[in-house]
């Protein structure tokens, strides 16, 4: 009863803001909706008792992942009206594209692949499974190499990011932090005697 | 050897606990706290506070109008206006010190030649309005009226070093 | 039937809600008082002890003055986000404490097994908190962005930078508390740690403790780490702020300074146990409040002691020093756990968790 409520709750929330996000002129709201989207959406993950996947949806999206967007964001300067130019000339292709995916949509929910018949009842089997635990146990077994590889795909990623925007320029002079930081009263200080 | 016990010194955050120790030691020491209302600080006999107007033992005030404070002011705070009086002497009709202008530098009570106008040593007299900060010869006497045996002692406190 | 069973649920929920609000926003009041009075102390003063009993009622006064105050919103503001931006700063502080474990009860005897005193007994609990502490950055951020002005906007950016490098040393931190521990429910780190301090984290884990703590005064912008809000660097995020909206960030912040010290106790000084078995008579609730206490003490204390760091200095201690470092004994306890005869040692302090 509560939990089909809690649902419907966070589900028309997750609705609500996604189209905020679609719809809202400022980038900043637009980014503040998609933040309280993923929110419901992780309520979702909670009422199927899968609370590491929600919290891990928050810490690492809602947590990390828009703070730096809301960074990138906020650096912007959007021009709207230079926004708005092309909008006519794009509005066909964009509207095909809207159209098949709407298509897609409606035929993959229509498939019976996502009929109540087609998924296994969770029945809060998991109360009693340590999900993190299971999750755990396939991702280091079946699926080692593949998150192994994903591991090592993000430390390219990472290196090759760092090694982009890298730039050290020979005549400007910067102060060595760690030497600073080192600096004892006897480096600087001697005792004279009188 | 030294860059070991250099390497240890810093891991173990050393001299921060040595900085903790210091202000821990200081948490239990007796406080300096002076209390106000109910406790003072001891007051010389050189503190500048509130002006106040002198008189002689016979009543007669002390001003002659020479308007060396008012010349002497920095912050342009005394207002004197004089006339002659029946006795043929120069007095004040008016004498304001706008204390909201005053710096309390002393000057005044310097240049005066016959030690009319002095500082108190009071300090409270903190008002609700700009106006009432503005004093007038009246409530200047009266303040001189009122302290005057404690005006008198710290001059005498004083006079040594003038 | 069902719905009055609801409403019953729903009405226990509001109590246990009210049970831990109210407490914390008291103790938040009382932790400003208490820092006046320790920095006071300090410094050779007396502090503030002239509202109610030994200033007592100080707090409140304080409150009372702040919601009289005008709030001034500025012309260019957002004000939308002006106005939610401290809201979205105290409230992940407040609801993270919904994990936090206070204890065991019976209920004097009432019930048979003891239950935990938490609202929710959650089993990723130490995720939940990182999770939802690390959300008031967007309050900072809002606050800066929302003020329309180059001084708050700046500000946001530093606290952001600064909050966001400082939960990574502080995850792996607890990721090795996780290790040793098997579980991350907060009740099961807790468990493991029975039976006297040498059972602690502690002991183990000394530098993640030390880690943890420091970079936690990071996380929340207290000294020596508060250049999110000083004065020389013109407020930080909330220049614009004023009145009660002003005061709403510093609740934030008092919020998660006693949230950092409740998690420290629990990952590492072992919750709500006694330090020696003998003294298991006094409530278990006692002992947390009281080694929480204590932690708040020392951030009071740090920040009567130490002078402030600068901005390049702060993000080399958390890239350069507390990442490798953290990054370092996770690597330790992992080889200590599948080294043979090292793992006996190490093992003494995972009771009951296997390989």
């Amino acid at each position: 009863m509560l939990e089909l409520g809690f649902f419907y709750l966070f589900a028309g929330l997750a609705v609500v803001s996604a189209l905020g996000v679609v719809l809202s002129r400022n980038t900043i709201h637009a980014v503040m909706f998609l933040i309280f989207c993923f929110f419901n959406a992780a309520g979702l993950f909670f009422l199927l008792d899968a609370e590491f996947i929600g919290i891990i949806l928050i810490l690492i999206y809602v947590g990390a992942v828009m703070v730096l967007f809301m960074f990138v964001v906020m650096m912007l300067e959007v021009n709207f009206a230079k926004l708005r130019e092309g909008m006519l000339q794009y509005l066909p292709l964009g509207g095909i594209i809207a159209l098949v995916l709407f298509i897609e949509i409606i035929a993959a929910a229509g498939s019976g692949v996502f009929s109540p018949e087609g998924i296994p009842d969770p029945g809060h089997a998991a109360q009693q499974v340590n999900n993190t635990v299971e999750i755990g146990k396939m991702l280091y077994t079946k699926y080692l190499l593949g998150f192994e590889i994903a591991a090592l795909i993000l430390l390219v990623a990472l290196v090759g990011a760092i090694v982009l925007t890298l730039r050290t320029r020979k005549d400007a002079k910067y102060q060595n932090i760690s030497r600073q930081v080192n600096v004892r009263p006897e480096d600087r200080m001697y005792k004279v005697k009188m | 050897m030294s860059l070991l016990k250099r390497a240890i010194k810093t891991w173990l955050l050393t001299e921060l606990f040595v900085g903790l120790m210091l202000t821990g030691k200081y948490l239990f020491k007796k406080k300096i706290t002076v209390e106000y209302p109910e406790e003072r600080t001891p007051l010389s006999p050189r503190f500048r506070g509130l002006h106040a107007l002198r008189r002689y033992e016979n009543g007669e005030e002390r001003c002659i109008a020479c308007k060396l404070c008012e010349v002497v002011c920095p912050a342009l705070a005394i207002i004197i206006e004089s006339e002659e009086r029946a006795d043929k002497t120069r007095r004040t009709t008016r004498y304001d010190i706008d204390l909201t202008k005053c710096i309390f530098c002393g000057l005044c009570q310097e240049a005066c030649p016959v030690d009319a106008i002095v500082e108190t040593q009071i300090f409270e007299y903190a008002s609700e309005t700009r106006a009432e900060l503005y004093y007038t010869k009246e409530m200047l006497l009266d303040v001189g009226d009122r302290y005057e045996s404690q005006i008198a002692a710290n001059i005498a406190a004083d006079a040594r070093y003038r | 039937m069902t719905w009055l069973d609801t409403g019953i649920t729903a009405g226990i929920w509001a109590l246990e809600i009210l049970a831990i609000a109210v407490p914390v926003a008291l103790g938040v009041a009382y932790t400003t008082y208490a820092e006046r009075r320790v920095i006071g102390w300090i410094q050779v003063r007396k502090g503030c002890n002239r509202v109610g009993w030994a200033g007592l009622l100080q707090p409140i006064a304080d409150g009372l003055k702040l919601v009289m105050k005008e709030t001034i919103i500025p012309t260019t503001a957002n004000k939308a986000l002006f106005v939610a931006a401290p809201l979205l700063a105290l409230i992940p502080a407040l609801i993270a404490y919904a994990v936090v474990p206070f204890g065991e009860t019976t209920l004097f005897g009432v019930w048979e097994t003891a239950h935990v005193m938490a609202i929710a007994d959650l089993n990723v609990g130490v995720l939940y908190v990182m999770a939802i502490s690390s959300l008031s950055v967007y309050g900072f951020l809002m606050a800066g962005w929302a003020s329309n002005s180059k001084y708050t906007f700046l500000g946001a950016m530093r606290a952001t930078s600064q909050m966001v490098s400082y939960e990574i040393a502080m995850g792996f931190a607890i990721v090795c508390v996780l290790m040793m521990s098997g579980s991350m429910n907060l009740n099961a780190i807790i468990h493991a740690q029975a039976g006297g301090f040498w059972h602690w984290y502690l002991i183990p884990l000394f530098p993640m403790f030390m880690v943890y703590f420091i970079s936690g005064c990071a996380e929340v912008g207290r000294t020596p780490f508060d250049l999110i809000e000083t004065e020389e660097l013109v407020s930080g995020y909330f220049t614009e702020y004023s009145g009660m909206w002003f005061a709403t960030f510093s609740l934030a912040e008092y919020g998660a300074m006693i949230l950092i010290s409740l998690m420290t106790s629990i990952l590492f000084l072992g919750g709500w146990y006694a330090p020696l078995p003998v003294l298991d008579f006094i409530p278990g609730t006692v002992w947390l409040l009281g080694k929480t206490t204590f932690l708040i003490f020392v951030f009071i204390w740090f920040r009567a002691t130490f002078p402030r760091y600068r901005y390049d200095q702060l993000m080399r201690l958390g890239w350069k020093v507390f990442l490798p470092l953290t990054l370092i004994w996770l690597a330790v306890i992992g080889l200590a756990i599948f080294t043979p005869g090292v793992s006996d040692i190490i093992n003494y302090w995972r009771p009951g968790v296997g390989l």
